[in-house]
């Protein structure tokens, strides 16, 4: 493969942690090593295939439902799975992610019923699920500023002292997410000046995507993202963003370095939007298709599948067992999306605080019996 | 009973609240080591320590940023912003994060932090920290809006902010911090927070105010009995959410209503009250409601802020054209 079509841009940077090459080759890193302590190697990267492959579905299939008019919106993932997974499987079950609105892969990881993710784009909710109970904060549309409450979040895991300890069940650290285009905001900047000035337990997880929706990379920064870090006083390292054994290696170190209270890291994964920003973008009017085709050859999922086949890692039935499961998903997303129920007009009044306040109670009951008004009229 | 200045007594309630409930931390701009720019947080890190007297880095959207996140930990987060017209850099936190993550999480996240807002003019300074912003955050659903008057509110209120299940824009006089000192009495049952409070009886005209401008009600009620006219004074106190049954009974009695402020009067918090005075008291009514306030322009310079502020002779102006309607 490599001799076909030559080096890959992204191999060609020497500051860039990659463990497996897009032709699917294990390589080494001076610094970084692919290791799962007390467990079969091999079953950890088809656990990352399988959760690969599961994530992309569960993109796949809300494009879909948004093209069938299911869904108003969808932001997608495509080509971002390996990142994603890579981050995810880092954490540790005490650990908190605080995700943008593109982070489905991590979401899965973090055990959350993808049909709840849906709930934001179709319209019904704006977050389906209970932050505590994973451990995985809503999405956060406002870009760049979940890095200031995953900072926060960092900084009380301090004061309760479950950073440092020594006590692998009990340090924490936190995950903030985001993308290329928020590192120009003040709020990531800022929290980047807080994580180091406390020396909070957060890893900065930005997945460079090359694209803001229309605008590149250059537009947001002239040097390399990762090198910014140095300025706020912490490490921060490139990693391979399509290689989902670098970025678990990465995140891995980054995650063990904040929850034994070394402080922030912030990580750069360095990848791709294959698809649109969101299914109401159309990338054809601001970039060409042969950077497109540039980084399908860097595809996370193919390279994996490569690197298990050669080695004889995985079976024929492995690969179809997960490509069945990714079927029941589709299937199971397709008809739970039909079936979440609109709201209850009447409960948009609820939960504005958590005591209600008179004049709010005026308002719900005055709608609600304004709407009565209409039972019964043809 | 001991005597206060307010700033006192917010420094004795943010103590007792911090005694109270280890959740709460205080976050801000030199409000550790020198106790705040306006001394309201004098010696607590000194009794608290650094973990929970907190010297944040010089960024607003960081402080209250952080503090959501801090909240959704489970701590009760009470953030300083310096000065009103600071709080617009932390703005997008305060209304898209704080105000919403309750109502967006369905009730699975509270966000009990309390934002404290040095407001008001008439201490002399330079532009940006002699502001009225509170109409800004009372426009806000998800927020809730109170301001202190007076020492023996400030202690009260603050310790009720800090318990109170959501985000509370906390604002503070700060004309009247070191002004005057009252008793406080520390074994006292407070009125609830969210409440109004008559200042004052009277039968003539119902005059509403808050924060800074109540001192100014007052004097043009004292002056005004002088000329035999009976001014009953309510302190809002709460304008998000506002408490006007007693103000509505009140203008049903008196018959007119003016309502002052030193944010600007138009979209101002008396419009609002105007309308809802106009909606329940229309029959009631022998003037229209008025209102005095800071002029639709920037807040002027400091040597031409007594113009720009509702005094007591504007406010007895408007006085006597409701009573001359």
């Amino acid at each position: 493969m490599s001799e076909l079509f030559g080096p890959s841009p992204s191999t060609a940077s020497p500051d860039l942690v990659q463990l497996l090459t897009p032709e699917g080759q294990r390589v080494d890193h001076p610094e970084y090593r692919f290791a799962v302590p007390d467990a079969d190697e091999a079953d950890v990267v088809r656990g990352f295939y399988r959760d690969m492959v599961l994530t992309r579905r569960i993109d796949v299939e809300a494009t879909a439902l948004q093209r069938h008019g299911e869904l108003g919106i969808w932001a997608q993932l495509l080509g971002q799975e390996a990142a994603q997974v890579g981050a995810g499987r880092a954490l540790r079950p005490q650990d908190f992610v605080f995700p943008t609105y593109r982070e489905h892969g991590v979401a899965w990881c973090r055990g959350i019923d993808p049909l709840r993710l849906l709930g934001l784009f179709r319209g019904v909710d704006q977050g389906g699920w209970d932050p505590k109970e994973n451990n995985f904060g809503l999405y956060t549309i406002v870009i760049g500023a979940q890095t200031l409450h995953a900072t926060g979040y960092a900084m009380g895991m301090q004061r309760d002292g479950v950073v440092g300890t020594g006590d692998p069940t009990r340090d924490a650290a936190v995950v903030a997410h985001f993308g290329d285009g928020a590192s120009s905001q003040g709020d990531v900047n800022e929290s980047f000046v807080f994580a180091a000035s406390y020396n909070a337990p957060v890893v900065f997880f930005c997945q460079n995507n090359q694209w803001a929706i229309s605008e590149p990379f250059e537009r947001q920064s002239r040097i390399p993202l990762y090198k910014r870090a140095e300025g706020f006083g912490f490490p921060g390292v490139r990693v391979d963003g399509n290689d989902v054994l670098a970025t678990y290696a990465v995140m891995e170190t980054a995650l063990q370095r904040a929850r034994e209270g070394g402080g922030p890291t912030l990580v750069e994964a360095y990848t791709y939007r294959m698809g649109a920003h969101t299914t109401t973008d159309d990338p054809t009017r601001y970039r060409l298709s042969d950077e497109v085709e540039t980084w399908k050859l860097k595809d996370p999922i193919a390279r994996v599948e490569a690197y298990l086949r050669r080695g004889g890692l995985a079976s024929d039935d492995f690969f179809s067992d997960v490509e069945a499961e990714a079927e029941e998903l589709g299937a199971h997303l397709r008809e739970g999306c039909k079936a979440l129920p609109d709201p209850d007009p009447v409960a948009l009044f609820d939960n504005v605080y958590a005591e209600t306040t008179a004049e709010l109670a005026a308002q719900r009951e005055g709608y609600a019996a304004y709407l009565a008004s209409f039972e019964g009229v043809a | 009973m001991a005597k206060m200045t307010l700033a006192k007594a917010l420094n004795a309630g943010l103590r007792k609240a911090m005694e109270e409930d280890p959740k709460v931390l205080l976050m801000g701009e030199d409000i550790g080591r020198l106790g705040g720019v306006f001394r309201i947080t004098d010696g607590l890190q000194k009794d608290f320590g650094e973990d929970r007297v907190i010297d944040s880095p010089l960024a607003e959207s960081g402080i209250v940023g952080t503090a959501v996140g801090l909240a959704l930990r489970g701590y009760r987060p009470v953030v300083e912003i310096q000065f009103d017209g600071f709080v617009y850099p932390a703005y997008d936190q305060i209304v898209s994060q704080v105000a919403k993550m309750h109502y967006r999480s369905q009730g699975r996240s509270p966000m009990p932090i309390v934002i404290r807002i040095p407001f008001g003019g008439g201490i002399g300074a330079v532009e940006h920290h002699s502001e009225s912003p509170e109409a800004q955050f009372a426009h806000t659903p998800g927020l809730k809006v109170v301001a202190c008057s007076n020492p023996v509110d400030a202690y009260w209120m603050i310790q009720q902010a800090i318990a109170a299940p959501d985000p509370v824009i906390f604002l503070e006089p700060k004309r009247q911090y070191h002004a005057d000192k009252a008793e406080v009495d520390v074994a006292a049952t407070p009125e609830p927070l969210f409440t109004s409070r008559l200042a004052r009886r009277g039968t003539d005209l119902t005059l509403l105010a808050y924060g800074p401008t109540v001192k100014t009600a007052l004097a043009a009620a004292e002056a005004a009995a002088t000329e035999g006219k009976s001014v009953e004074v309510i302190d809002l106190r709460t304008l998000s959410p506002l408490d006007l049954g007693p103000v509505v009974e009140s203008v049903r009695r008196t018959g007119r209503a003016v309502v002052c402020h030193e944010a600007h009067v138009n979209l101002g918090m008396g419009a609002e009250v105007a309308a809802r005075i106009t909606e329940e008291c229309f029959y009631s009514l022998e003037a229209p409601v008025l209102r005095v306030g800071g002029f639709d322009t920037p807040y002027p310079p400091a040597r031409a802020e007594e113009h720009f502020l509702p005094d007591l002779d504007r406010v007895l102006d408007a006085v006597d054209r409701s009573l001359a309607w």
